[in-house]
């Protein structure tokens, strides 16, 4: 249906880019999400370095966060790209704000930093990158591979890893006739600490007295308002982190 | 599209044209610059929830580097990859991540209520 | 598609690739508007008769099933108003991050076997992961319109939508359970066959955690009862109090978009997807897979299926709202901490007993034998099994190659 119409019109459009000499269908398109991905989550990481606004740079963290998840699943890692959605950028980042929110004495407030400041974290952080490059670049014999090996998603495997089974790769155990050691030591650790955490935020975030009147502008007591209702809304703002341990669990459960 | 094709080009002088593969150094350049933006943003904001913010930056591009390591996609012919390591601490950081962010929020919530601000200059309470 | 256009027009791989991510955007894009103008009119319907009314009659003919294009071109011609103190930029973004979560969330939802953007291993995660990014617009509209009824509504949303996460997962991550697997195309297959296949009859427990499902996914997609972030008695219009025009518009897409997302979901995970109660193809001698176009047609049928299950759990929706008042905040959060957490947890824990004490089903021979299925990933580039190693309880390493 319309094929033909649209086959002259992709024509059209891609004639003078073939004239041009730039061979596309020699182009790896790996590589272009790649370098979309990846030139999104640069750009929005210096954005947040460069702004000033607490929200924006939220919103700027936000989409580096979410170009990183993209280039996890470009990497072949779905797993984690989608872990990073739910738990960097739906929990950590909701928080964040939130936080903003609780603390925002004015408007759309921003606390600068001095010029003399700048230039010297700008200077210290031009070679620290410069440092990093260097090392990244001298890394040369994992280079120029190719997307021959097309191997099986990850998920199922790292689940069972986390139940304490191993079942990727071609099995370290197969040989020596031992089973390789999956992580469910450290599982239960972390899901330990999380509950920590919980009850540890929620018993730091409580609501109490305060000590030292607040200056008492519009948004101020706006946000009290609010401020009063952090002790039920805050714990409950946490237990994503328990509920995505669960879904780990449940991709290892198959 | 020429610009965006010579823009695109240009983006990648320094690890080859388009038509190449990816490998592990472009994730480890896009980790390094994570890296950086994080830590000058934890050393620069003066609002602790930007130092936050800066933290988060800081542990992605070191999960990036772990996720290339691992990649099924990204090993050369023969050569060993972390394998399943790299991804379970890619995922444990992700998780621990969580859990700092939820007690430092917790924090800056105790100091805004006994400060009034969060600008993490004016924790100087100890200083002698 | 692809493989179409490669083969009997002759285009170029690169050209035919695009143009197949094209049309699958395209269509999903379609999905979302035709349903939202359809969805509009439905509610105003649905409304209207529960409040004995009757709704719209003269736009577009006897049922007024215009009124919506008309509303759609009213939203268009207003003027596009921002307050003076907005921090514009957050202002003008927020509602394109809405919808582009929504949008995102359907790339990976699959409407019948096959009829599938990009199939991914873990589907759910991922659906449940991209509409959980949705309160990033509402919050960010919240914050950027400089008004307190916007903060307020922001600052409920984000409360209610990250506690609700907790509950919702625990329910999806049942019929994963079940299932075995994260991917929805497999969950749907093993629910094949007769109605009792279902994952929403296949014990007492999975029964209640639908319920429970259905109560997280209302609050998670911020309809009545648990509307508070737009609570019109309270908040004006809450988060979108500022907003009006083609801005206004793209926020209830993204609303009616999640709406069906969700409804849809709950079909493929527990109402068999896109199998209808009686295996009719099965019947007759089909078999959904890759073929002819006998087996085309199933798809179809199939489509049809998900398409209905999924507009009945929107309608569902619309009932509920038009019958129950509205929730106070701390209500929202007793529902969800003090009932649908630990009932989830209650109901997962008792579905996984359930599997232990009667792996067959309660009914022998009824359900779909777990040979049948084939797990996408287990097969190699070539339609060929990759062998895979399944270490046993003793230590030993087996080779099972399926």
């Amino acid at each position: 249906m319309g094929n033909e119409s649209m086959i002259s019109l992709s024509g059209m459009v891609m004639a003078p880019v073939l004239a041009a000499g730039l061979p596309l269908a020699a182009i790896n398109w790996h590589s272009v999400l790649f370098l979309l991905f990846a030139s999104l989550a640069s750009i929005f990481a210096v954005g947040v370095v460069l702004a000033d606004n607490v929200v924006r740079m939220a919103l700027y963290l936000v989409f580096s966060l979410a170009a990183t998840a993209g280039l996890f699943f470009l990497a072949g890692a779905e797993f984690i790209g989608a872990m990073q959605l739910m738990i960097y950028v739906g929990g950590t980042l909701v928080l964040l704000v939130f936080g903003v929110m609780l603390t925002a004495q004015a408007p759309f407030v921003s606390i600068k930093p001095s010029a003399a400041d700048r230039a010297l974290a700008g200077l210290a952080g031009s070679s620290l990158l410069v440092v990093l490059l260097a090392a990244a670049l001298s890394v040369d014999s994992w280079q120029r591979p190719g997307l021959s090996e097309v191997t099986a998603p990850t998920a199922t495997p790292l689940g069972m890893a986390l139940l304490g089974m191993r079942v990727d790769g071609p099995a370290a155990g197969a040989a020596t006739g031992a089973v390789a050691n999956g992580y469910l030591l450290p599982f239960e650790i972390v899901s330990i600490h999380l509950l920590v955490v919980l009850v540890g935020a929620a018993y730091l975030a409580r609501a109490k007295r305060r000590r030292t009147p607040r200056p008492i502008d519009a948004a101020a007591s706006a946000v009290s308002v609010v401020e009063g209702s952090t002790r039920v809304e805050l714990p409950a703002a946490l237990p994503p982190r328990s509920g995505s341990a669960s879904a780990l669990v449940s991709g290892g459960s198959k | 599209m020429n610009i965006v094709s010579l823009s695109a080009g240009c983006c990648l002088f320094a690890t080859g044209p388009l038509t190449e593969p990816v490998g592990v150094v472009h994730y480890l350049i896009v980790g390094a610059i994570l890296f950086t933006a994080g830590v000058v943003c934890m050393a620069l904001k003066r609002n602790a929830l930007g130092v936050l913010m800066g933290i988060e930056l800081v542990l992605n591009g070191a999960n990036l580097n772990f996720v290339a390591f691992s990649s099924p996609y990204l090993r050369g012919a023969g050569s060993a990859t972390l394998g399943l390591d790299g991804q379970v601490i890619a995922l444990f950081v992700i998780l621990l991540a969580a859990a700092e962010a939820a007690v430092a929020l917790a924090i800056t919530l105790n100091f805004y209520n006994n400060h009034s601000t969060v600008d993490i200059d004016r924790a100087d309470d100890l200083k002698g | 598609m692809a493989a179409f256009l490669i083969n009997s027009v002759g285009l170029p791989e690169w050209l035919a690739w695009t143009i197949t991510a094209l049309v699958a955007a395209a269509l999903i894009l379609n999905v979302i508007a035709g349903g939202a103008l359809a969805f509009i009119w439905a509610e105003r319907k649905i409304a209207a008769r529960i409040q004995d009314r009757l709704g719209p009659t003269r736009t577009g003919g006897r049922f007024g099933w215009l009124q919506s294009l008309a509303d759609g071109i009213k939203l268009l011609a207003k003027e596009d108003l921002m307050p003076d103190g907005a921090d514009g930029m957050l202002f003008r973004i927020a509602p394109y991050v809405s919808f582009c979560a929504s949008f995102c969330a359907f790339i990976a939802l699959p409407f019948a076997f096959d009829f599938v953007g990009q199939r991914l291993n873990v589907g759910v995660f991922f659906v449940i992961a991209v509409l959980g990014l949705e309160v990033f617009g509402v919050i960010l509209a919240g914050y950027a319109s400089a008004s307190k009824w916007s903060l307020f509504g922001a600052m409920r949303e984000a409360a209610q939508v990250v506690s609700y996460e907790v509950p919702l997962g625990m329910c999806v991550v049942v019929p994963v359970m079940l299932a075995g697997s994260m991917d929805l195309v497999t969950i749907a297959e093993k629910q094949g066959g007769w109605l009792t296949n279902w994952y929403l009859f296949h014990d007492p427990f999975t029964f209640v955690i639908f319920w429970v499902y259905v109560t997280c996914a209302v609050a998670s997609v911020n309809r009545a009862p648990f509307d508070l972030a737009e609570a019109e008695s309270e908040l004006v219009a809450g988060f979108h109090t500022e907003y009006s025009g083609l801005r206004w518009s793209f926020f209830f897409m993204a609303e009616y978009a999640s709406m069906f997302l969700v409804s849809a979901l709950a079909a493929i995970l527990f109402m068999g997807g896109w199998n209808g109660p009686v295996p009719l193809a099965a019947l007759a001698g089909l078999s959904e897979g890759t073929g002819d176009t006998a087996h085309y047609l199933v798809r179809v049928v199939g489509l049809a299926n998900l398409l209905t299950k999924a507009t009945l759990g929107v309608l569902f929706m619309m009932w509920i709202r038009w019958t129950l008042p509205r929730l106070r905040i701390d209500q929202v959060m007793t529902t969800c901490l003090k009932y649908c957490t630990p009932i989830a947890a209650a109901m997962f824990a008792g579905a996984m007993l359930w599997q232990l004490a009667f792996p067959g089903g309660l009914i022998p021979g009824m359900a779909r034998p777990a040979g049948e299925i084939r797990e996408g990933w287990l097969e190699g580039p070539g339609g060929q099994s990759a062998p895979v190693v399944v270490p046993s309880v003793d230590g030993t390493v087996a080779k099972a190659v399926r």
